[in-house]
């Protein structure tokens, strides 16, 4: 595979196929846990390990499964990663699995899993597939804390609280308080802020979408009079 | 032509045992790896939360373990046996940790842990998880603000059954701006807690105190 091919895959994964901006994939732990950026950034860590481990070992035993069982087989791969993860959260990083809860096995029913599994790993070799599940889980990774930083910041006036939940004691004074005696807008915390935060992500993301396209068809343009001048 | 597909679904199913086997494997492997760290992970997280209530150099006993059982009680708000965590210094006992659901929050049961010293007076309360509102009905936790410490040291007499509600109600405890019916919850289960105690002290604190 050419260097080109990775680009492609990669600016699929963070941008123009973003799971959560284009896709619409994994909303409810999306939605759920981007209360603040580290919730967010510990899901999204998450589901990114869970995409790579998944598109390797599909793109791995690609040619031995029949197609008529190859979604069971899937499932069944998913589904064994997934808890292996939920396991060893619950060993090592025990505080933050408290706070992401049920969310964690949740992880299994994230289409975008299965999705990338079916339509990229299944056909492509094992190293694209890797890379391909690392940066669909980035950009998911990307759009989980940047909600979760803007619910924070708005919703409770800090960044980065809690920090020690995923860094352990070194982080506990990470914490980034924006606005001082700032008590909280509860809108942006509770379930509608996680809404309209989204909302407002993939408008933006279409604005510069829009904007780029516009640009192009301009370069386009003044090449085109260039050549008849 | 018929062999051929009974072949061909043998192959298809033994493809997806195998699979099936590899799974269970790899969890099995791992639950096996972690068990261990899991359960002691359980007994640290526990351990800590006891330690808020009560400070290591009040008891010198292994607290986690010194445990009995209690039959389902209303005022404890289990439906179901509960478990009582016993603390002592020189084989006495000092205090009696409980676990406690206050039932009529907000949303969901609140479980707590209350510790009452062998005097009737509390020796603190902690919230061990809840689902109230965010920015709300949060304040009972510590992380939030210092309302669930207003309970130490208070008994039945300090202050009398009267006093035992949120202000609202004529009491003494404070209520959140926005959230009554949390704390409401909270001050109900704590004195219901007190109530226990008082009514079952002597099985409490004699009978079971040997060890």
């Amino acid at each position: 595979m050419s260097n080109a091919d990775y680009n492609e895959i990669s600016k699929n994964g963070l941008w123009t196929n973003n799971v959560a901006l284009v896709q619409l994939l994994g909303l409810c732990p999306l939605l759920a846990v981007t209360g603040t950026v580290i919730n967010g950034l510990g899901l999204g860590v998450a589901t990114l390990l869970t995409l790579v481990l998944s598109n390797s070992s599909v793109s791995l035993i690609r040619h031995w499964v029949r197609p008529e069982v190859r979604v069971p087989v899937f499932v069944l791969i998913i589904a064994s990663i997934v808890t292996t993860i939920e396991l060893s959260m619950n060993a090592w990083f025990h505080d933050l699995y408290n706070v992401l809860g049920i969310f964690i096995p949740l992880i299994v029913t994230n289409c975008s899993i299965l999705a990338r599994a079916e339509a990229f790993a299944s056909k492509n070799k094992v190293l694209p597939s890797m890379i391909d599940g690392f940066m669909m889980g980035l950009g998911f990774t990307a759009v989980l804390v940047l909600l979760g930083g803007m619910r924070e910041l708005v919703g409770r006036g800090t960044l980065l609280a809690d920090a020690h939940l995923m860094f352990g004691e070194v982080a506990r004074n990470w914490t980034l308080v924006i606005f001082d005696d700032y008590t909280g807008l509860l809108l942006a915390i509770l379930p509608p802020g996680a809404f309209i935060g989204l909302g407002l992500i993939i408008a933006g993301k279409n604005i510069i979408d829009k904007r780029l396209s516009k640009r192009q068809a301009q370069a386009v343009q003044n090449t085109g009079q260039e050549a008849i001048a | 032509m018929m062999m051929n597909k009974g072949k061909q679904i043998f192959v298809t199913g033994l493809i997806l045992m195998l699979f099936a086997i590899a799974g269970a494997a790899m969890v099995a492997l791992t639950y096996e790896g972690t068990a261990a760290q899991i359960a002691e992970n359980e007994r640290h997280a526990m351990l800590r939360s006891l330690n808020q209530i009560l400070p290591a150099e009040r008891y010198d006993n292994e607290l986690i373990d010194d445990t009995i059982t209690l039959a389902a009680d209303e005022r404890l708000g289990h439906a179901e046996q509960s478990t009582a965590y016993i603390a002592r210094k020189n084989n006495q006992v000092v205090a009696i940790i409980f676990s406690v659901f206050a039932t009529d929050g907000y949303s969901g049961i609140i479980k707590l842990l209350v510790g009452i010293n062998t005097d009737g007076t509390l020796a603190g309360v902690r919230v061990v998880s809840h689902k109230e509102t965010p920015g709300l009905g949060d304040a009972i936790e510590t992380k939030r603000s210092d309302w669930v410490l207003g309970f130490n040291h208070k008994s039945l007499q300090d202050p009398d059954s009267s006093g035992w509600h949120v202000k609202r109600d004529g009491g003494i405890f404070d209520q959140f701006s926005g959230a009554t019916i949390t704390p409401r919850a909270v001050v109900k289960a704590v004195h219901h807690s007190l109530l226990y105690f008082a009514s079952h002290k002597k099985d409490l604190t004699g009978s079971v105190s040997h060890e």
